[in-house]
């Protein structure tokens, strides 16, 4: 009699009825047979990272803000040129765990880029840019001439 | 920092489509090591106030609210969507559910879940 305790294969992830289970090695046995197939939804190896990305006007502020848990703040570059506002970077493989067995791994690795066109002239140099929660707001003031303006209507 | 840790009324199958209010189950990556296991969920707009871990029986729900938005303005243009973070796993029975610990930065939680000792493999000395 070796063991004492009986082995139990852990399952750990959740098995709600529609998900389906998907291993990386699973993953990859399924692209081979199936090439054609919905891997796309979820396979790691061929989609592409599109964070989220929200756009608000005031009237003196455009504000972008994008999706972007998990990354450094040197990790994330935001530029700003003829009109566009483009954030691109890249979210390095994650921490490798000692002897580590990967049950699932959903979360995306390697680079990203979007770009967006504002709605209004800014003033590049007093754009701001904040990385709080994993969540990038960039804010960006308007240019005076974007500004929208009353006119006064004067009746003779 | 700690979990919290929350008795929940017993629900039937928590499936997450039947729900009435609409979640989105935040993405993880699930690793195994002799030690225990590691999750790590991206819930961007999550920080630790927002953030509830519920144990219950074998299963752990992890439960996310955004803190809100304080942008001035309209919206002219949204993906993402405002909706809470929910996910449910079922627990290995292997792990020590009291020294589970939980910590978040910049949106992405990272569970420790520590096996109980009684299951590691380990030598018994043998009484004469």
């Amino acid at each position: 009699m070796s063991n004492l305790t009986r082995w139990q294969r852990p399952e750990l992830a959740v098995w709600p009825a529609f998900d389906k289970l998907f291993g990386l090695r699973d993953e990859l046995d399924r692209l081979f047979e199936n090439p054609f197939g919905d891997w796309t939804r979820n396979s790691q190896l061929l989609s592409v990272w599109n964070p989220a990305i929200d756009l608000f006007e005031d009237a003196d502020t455009v504000t972008v803000k994008a999706e972007l848990p998990g990354m450094k703040k040197e990790e994330i570059e935001v530029s700003l040129h003829d009109g566009m506002l483009s954030i691109s970077g890249e979210r390095k493989s994650e921490q490798k765990y000692e002897d580590a067995q990967t049950h699932r791994s959903e979360r995306f690795v390697g680079v990203f880029q979007r770009s967006i066109t504002l709605p209004a002239a800014v003033k590049g140099d007093q754009v701001k840019a904040q990385y709080k929660d994993g969540i990038l707001t960039v804010t960006l003031p308007k240019a005076e001439e974007a500004k929208r303006k009353q006119i006064e209507v004067k009746v003779n | 920092m700690n979990s919290s840790v929350a008795k929940q009324e017993a629900r039937k199958d928590a499936v997450v489509q039947n729900e009435p209010k609409n979640y989105i189950s935040p993405e993880v990556n699930i690793f195994e090591t002799k030690d225990g296991y590691i999750l790590e969920a991206e819930m961007p707009g999550v920080n630790k106030e927002g953030l509830d871990i519920a144990l219950e029986a074998n299963t752990m729900t992890i439960h996310g609210r955004r803190t809100p938005q304080d942008v001035k303005g309209q919206a002219l243009y949204r993906e993402s969507s405002p909706a809470d973070y929910r996910r449910v796993f079922e627990l290995d029975p292997a792990i020590d559910t009291g020294k589970i610990e939980a910590k978040i930065t910049q949106g992405v939680l990272t569970l420790h879940l520590p096996k109980s000792e009684a299951v590691k493999p380990r030598k018994v000395t043998v009484n004469d």
